[in-house]
């Protein structure tokens, strides 16, 4: 039977490790060394915006995984979270005058609600039933958002102010700005792996892995999906609104459902239900936009023939592929 | 007569029409959904696109002897029909399948090869001097279905078909794949802005209804999407071609064991499922305007509309669809603000209350 799930084999087997270092077997330890370690002096070498672009991504890529990752929903609209975390977030910033922290709590705020909102919906159904009811609803999120006044319609909500942190730290020189936005992605990591390793997130496995026998253990496991879907859902806006602090602006292309498409791309280049594909596969994507930025569409096709050869050829994604390599679970 | 609840009845009616067209159109796509969900157990997210190919097809045929760019991509386009049909004869000379394989995949690169070659090579000259006036409308309904169906069957043999074993939202990803390589190759090509594609003069001008002016192309699209939906639920639920797919749907292995051809039979049916949507795209060429985004834009309301009225069912989805069309073209009416997201919430309204669609089984 096996890799013929979603994310069949990655996590398979070696339940043993999981004990000491706070969940992470020795080999994700050392790889977050070696990711930490990066963040620390990256931005002494590449472009602190680019990189901060890299660090929302993948915690927004980090946040999807944990839907389809861990509980097997793929959702197919989180760009409906990520793109309304990124207006609220501006529109606090803004118009409201909070303080970046605040503004990106209630972008996070409001993501929460819609994400228990639509989940809630959402989880009546499954498998590719629930791609579509969210991808549905995503959309509709898309044209209440070219219609409502205050996301400015096509133009977006323009130059909104970084602030100051805590009302103290001004934001506004990009290395100030990339520390934050660091701190906010490491936590935003480390918090997903702690839900993963808590006895909730083995729930959560258990669903995934077979969901009528969680059922009959006694787990009421719409519950538990619901709440791992708001979780998402808070998560993608957490990056959506710090993506919008750091570059002053809130549009339209993160509510629309390419957007979403491109978040499911990220993992599944990554390797679904890894703990670090979501970072390199929008690391890899990422990059992959900002040098073929001047082709135009051809970036469309590109992310599509990269779609099709995950699909057939490289299920496991890069991390995936490098943890069976090595024997490890990274 | 003029007025209906305080509207207008010339905007009523008008508004009411333009749900229908629309209804007609999400009829087509989710017919075409639910028959490829049926057989294959996939939602064709790729659906749009070949919806997309279909009103190219439409636009191309009309232009291919006088707009060069239309010549080279109708000859791209008609390639997969060119190797089907060759790997066909192949067969049917009995050549062995190894080398049929390497005799296509060597026509192909022939074929591709010269329509770059500089000046648009032989195929898209002789495509030119064969039709100077370009095909018409009516030759479009005929050989664009034909053609996009034969790109759906060759993508069904080389890509679709090695994810039957595996989970089905893999085949949900590898076809949103294809769709986003499709729609980028045709905005690289021709632009994002639309390409007029004028109504055919046999359908032009209008009808005095009385109380409203009837374009005649707008009615006959009704008149068509009604009898192409009725057509396909005839073939499905009254022919024995449509018993054994209704059986394959039910059981596979057992309707391969009584010596059907299953995996012929499902690749037909992907070729059929995108045939209608290309008739789809045909129809819509000159109503809507022609370009790369009038697909996706267009699946993902019918994904809500297929959600609404549940797989189980084809005469669910053809009902459902028009249903839902002229939901919208009222809510234009009486809330526009609305009109973009009522199917929506119609499908939130559904899902709590019957979870498994109107139509569909649990």
């Amino acid at each position: 039977m096996a890799d013929t799930t979603l994310t069949g084999t990655a996590l398979r087997g070696r339940p043993a490790a999981e004990a000491g270092y706070w969940g992470f077997t020795r080999a994700q330890l050392l790889a977050l060394g070696v990711m930490i370690v990066f963040m620390a002096v990256a931005p002494f070498f590449l472009y602190p915006v680019f990189l901060m672009k890299l660090l929302c991504f993948a915690l927004f890529a980090c946040a999807f995984n944990l839907l389809i990752g861990y509980v097997g929903l793929l959702s197919f609209g989180h760009a409906a979270y990520f793109g309304m975390g990124g207006y609220i977030g501006g529109h606090a910033a803004k118009v409201w005058g909070l303080t970046p922290e605040l503004a990106i709590l209630s972008g996070a705020a409001v993501a929460c609600v819609l994400g228990a909102a639509f989940g809630w919906l959402a989880i009546r159904r499954s498998g590719i039933y629930f791609a579509m009811i969210t991808l549905a609803l995503a959309q509709m999120v898309y044209f209440f958002c070219l219609q409502a006044p205050f996301t400015g319609g096509e133009d977006g909500i323009q130059a909104i102010p970084r602030g100051s942190l805590f009302g103290a730290i001004s934001l506004s020189s990009d290395m100030a700005m990339y520390w934050t936005v660091a701190a906010i992605f490491l936590i935003g990591f480390l918090l997903i792996h702690r839900i993963v390793h808590s006895p909730f997130g083995q729930v959560l496995k258990a669903i995934r892995e077979n969901e009528p026998r969680a059922t009959s253990l006694g787990y009421r496991t719409d519950d538990y999906k619901l709440m791992a879907f708001t979780l998402s859902a808070t998560l993608a806006g957490v990056a959506g609104a710090t993506k919008s602090l750091v570059f002053g602006i809130a549009t339209l292309t993160d509510v629309h459902w390419a957007m979403s498409g491109e978040v499911v791309l990220m993992t599944l280049v990554g390797g679904l239900g890894t703990v670090f594909g979501p970072v390199i596969g929008a690391t890899v994507i990422v990059t992959m936009q900002n040098y073929l930025a001047e082709m135009g569409a051809w970036v469309t096709v590109i992310q599509g023939i990269i779609f099709v050869a995950c699909v057939l050829a490289f299920r496991r994604g890069i991390v995936g592929e490098i943890g069976n390599w090595l024997k490890v679970k990274l | 007569m003029d007025d209906i609840f305080g509207i207008p009845a010339p905007l009523l009616f008008g508004q009411l029409l333009l749900g229908l067209i629309n209804g007609a159109f999400y009829a087509m796509l989710s017919l075409g959904l639910a028959v490829i969900f049926g057989l294959l157990n996939i939602i064709n997210f790729t659906h749009g696109a070949q919806f997309m190919m279909g009103a190219f097809a439409a636009w191309m045929l009309l232009s291919l002897g006088n707009v060069p760019a239309a010549r080279t991509g109708f000859a791209l386009m008609l390639l997969p029909l060119a190797v089907l049909l060759l790997d066909w004869l192949l067969a049917a000379l009995r050549v062995a399948h190894r080398l049929r394989i390497g005799l296509a995949t060597l026509f192909a690169v022939l074929w591709a090869g010269s329509v770059f070659m500089e000046g648009g090579g032989p195929i898209s000259g002789a495509l030119g001097t064969l039709f100077p006036q370009g095909l018409s409308y009516w030759w479009a309904l005929l050989i664009g279905p034909v053609v996009v169906g034969a790109t759906g069957i060759l993508l069904e043999r080389l890509m679709i078909s090695r994810l039957y074993k595996l989970d089905h939202l893999y085949g949900l990803l590898l076809t949103f794949g294809i769709g986003l390589i499709i729609e980028g190759v045709f905005r690289n090509e021709f632009g994002s802005s639309g390409l007029p594609y004028r109504i055919p003069p046999e359908l032009s001008g209008a009808w005095d209804l009385g109380f409203m002016f009837m374009p005649v192309y707008r009615g006959w699209v009704v008149i068509a999407a009604l009898a192409l939906c009725l057509g396909t639920w005839l073939l499905i639920e009254k022919t024995r071609l449509g018993a054994y797919l209704r059986a394959a749907t039910e059981n596979a292995a057992l309707v391969q064991a009584f010596g059907v051809n299953v995996p012929r039979m499902v690749t037909l049916t992907y070729g059929f499922g995108v045939a209608l949507a290309a008739i789809a795209g045909v129809l819509a060429a000159p109503i809507y305007s022609v370009n790369p985004q009038m697909g996706t834009n267009l699946i993902i309301v019918v994904f809500a509309v297929v959600v609404i009225g549940g797989m189980g069912s084809i005469l669910g989805a053809i009902l459902t669809g028009f249903a839902l069309g002229v939901v919208e073209g009222l809510t234009k009416v009486f809330w526009p603000e609305a009109s973009a997201t009522v199917i929506f919430v119609i499908m939130a309204i559904v899902l709590l209350t019957r979870p498994a669609g109107l139509f569909g089984r649990a």
